[in-house]
């Protein structure tokens, strides 16, 4: 039985500063329970009066385990933990879980479910900005940004619910395509959200961008370097508001977006007023590719023919016998992968989503390893916050727009 | 491979004596983990590897020699490439140098591969846990470590089990 230690400061000797030894400077712990941590993130501060002097984050509240999990899981089961990973990019993350286990079996995807998986994951591209811009909204007191923001991403949760029937957790897309096809209703759906979503983002630019209070709160806070982004591994909005353009959808396009004409927004001054900048205009962004990908939607399968792969369709089990024995066999034991490791990468809202999958020859992976965005853009926190004050902190930590379940995994 | 990869392939080859494996275009370079340090520090200087996506590792237990794969994913965002680096390390033990001067990344990278898979980095600056409790024993990712296992209490075993069983008590 482990006794309940007092926590001492010999723990933390190295990482505060000389005058916290003495009692000179204040250690102040924020969260685990804050509302301005978006989550279960412990912060212990070191305050020099209202300024921060050192900013040690402490992370694992919501570890679950999820990369020894899917260990236990068949390639197929093993996605449901991916929509776990990072809630608020539910979508996204099954993309880049199915296209890993695509490249690890090389499984081809018919045109059209690739069409459908870029107008998805854009469509939560906006979901997950929206909830970032709401609470950032919220934690700076702009308290209606939340519920407009809430109100627009709450058509997007319908659409998901009406393709997958479920609003968050959706293991829609499904390796080798995706799980059936969309509804009649989708397209007018979709329709109605691009033609007022726009329109809509005027209208938060006209409650924030250049709101004098707004800017006070934003402006040359944070600073973050190229290369001290770089180094820190940062990537996404954070990266490209600090001057670096890279984008995974242009630099190495999967799921057919190069066909999409869009651009990459950038800034330089690398502050969380920059960040700002930067997501709200990948929302324009991000509607424009949706409303390309729907206009040449094509028609045809959405799930890759290859039966050693995807279960054949419902009407075919009842004449074929070979279908049945497909369907049996692939969701008894699953399908085999060779024996190698891929690591493929996807741009998520955060930044880069990587997967590092290794296959033994079985129907389970060996080792999946998640690379999340969110847990090298919070590494760079502790860089970024020192020398401001505590209520600047709460900030710039919601322009880093961290998701606890995308760190601790 | 990529033509654009096979020169910093080779240099690599050479000045490690390294070995490559390919699948599905991508490149893994096998080095010794007294040598990571100057082949990272070289993919960065020379070749402008500037991004270390990530940094994890592989357990092939019950394997001994090597049991780990410590496997670095490098990325240049200007030449637009990708390059794996994978240091085989044994069981007995693990211990590789820290990247953390070359890439300040591998500082909480590295404290997670201490905590999943005890493979130790000399040098580290911060070598505590991260994710797990600080008194947790184990390291979950190992291939060894039970998943969800705990102990059955039945009646007939039920003080002899809770005696040892780590939960907190009155």
């Amino acid at each position: 039985m482990s006794q309940i230690e007092e926590v001492s400061l010999d723990k933390f000797k190295h990482l505060v500063s000389e005058r916290a030894l003495t009692g000179e400077t204040m250690l102040l712990n924020m969260g685990p329970q804050h509302p301005s941590t978006h989550g279960v993130l412990r912060l212990l501060l070191e305050l020099d009066g209202e300024i921060i002097v050192n900013c040690i984050p402490d992370i694992g509240y919501l570890h679950t385990g999820i990369e020894k999990n899917m260990e236990a899981k068949t390639y197929q089961k093993a996605e449901v933990m991916t929509d776990r990973l990072d809630y608020m990019n539910t979508m996204g993350n099954n993309l880049a879980y199915v296209m890993a286990v695509e490249k690890l079996v090389d499984l081809d995807v018919p045109v059209r479910a690739q069409a459908l998986r870029v107008i998805l994951t854009e469509l939560q591209r906006i979901a997950s900005h929206l909830v970032w811009l709401g609470t950032s909204g919220l934690d700076l007191a702009a308290m209606s940004m939340f519920l407009y923001c809430f109100r627009e991403r709450e058509q997007i949760l319908d659409i998901f619910e009406l393709v997958s029937g479920q609003r968050m957790m959706t293991t829609y897309f499904r390796p080798g395509g995706v799980w059936r096809d969309v509804p009649v209703e989708f397209e007018k759906a979709v329709r109605d959200f691009i033609k007022i979503f726009p329109k809509r983002v005027d209208e938060y630019e006209t409650l924030l961008t250049k709101n004098p209070l707004f800017l006070d709160r934003m402006l040359s806070i944070g600073r973050l370097s190229k290369e001290v982004a770089l180094s820190y591994g940062v990537t996404g909005p954070m990266l490209r508001a600090s001057g670096v353009d890279w984008d995974l959808r242009k630099a190495r396009p999967y799921c057919g977006y190069e066909q999409y004409d869009f651009n990459v927004p950038t800034r330089t001054e690398g502050d969380t007023y920059a960040r700002y900048l930067v997501r709200v205009q990948e929302l324009r962004e991000s509607i424009k590719i949706v409303e390309q990908a729907l206009n040449k939607l094509p028609l045809g399968p959405v799930r890759s023919s290859n039966r050693k792969f995807v279960t054949p369709p419902r009407s075919e089990i009842g004449v074929s016998m070979e279908s049945l024995i497909h369907h049996f066999k692939l969701w008894t034991e699953g399908f085999p992968a060779p024996k190698a490791s891929i690591y493929s990468a996807v741009e998520s809202p955060r930044g880069e989503l990587g997967l590092m999958l290794e296959g033994d020859g079985g129907p389970k992976p060996y080792r999946v390893h998640l690379r999340t965005p969110s847990f090298d853009n919070l590494g760079v926190l502790s860089q970024i916050v020192k020398g401001h004050l505590v209520a600047d902190l709460v900030a710039i930590l919601s322009s880093t727009d961290i998701v606890l379940g995308d760190i601790d995994r | 491979m990529d033509k654009k990869l096979e020169p910093i392939v080779k240099a690599i080859q050479d000045k490690f004596s390294a070995t490559f494996e390919e699948f599905r275009d991508e490149v893994h370079l096998f080095v010794k983990p007294e040598q990571i340090i100057d082949a990272l520090t070289l993919l960065r200087d020379e070749f402008n590897f500037e991004l270390l996506s990530a940094l994890t590792a592989t357990d092939y237990w019950p394997q001994e020699t090597p049991r780990f794969h410590v496997i670095y994913q490098l990325t240049s965002l200007v030449k637009n490439l990708s390059v794996q680096i994978r240091v085989p390390v044994n069981g007995s033990s693990p211990n590789v140098p820290t990247a953390t001067r070359v890439y300040s990344v591998a500082n909480w990278r590295e404290r997670e591969l201490l905590d999943m898979f005890g493979i130790e980095f000399d040098g580290h600056p911060d070598p505590r846990r991260i994710l797990s409790p600080e008194d947790m024993e184990g390291h979950p990712l190992r291939k060894d470590f039970p998943l969800g296992y705990e102990e059955p209490q039945f009646t007939f075993n039920f003080d002899e089990i809770d005696l040892r069983k780590p939960y907190a008590k009155e």
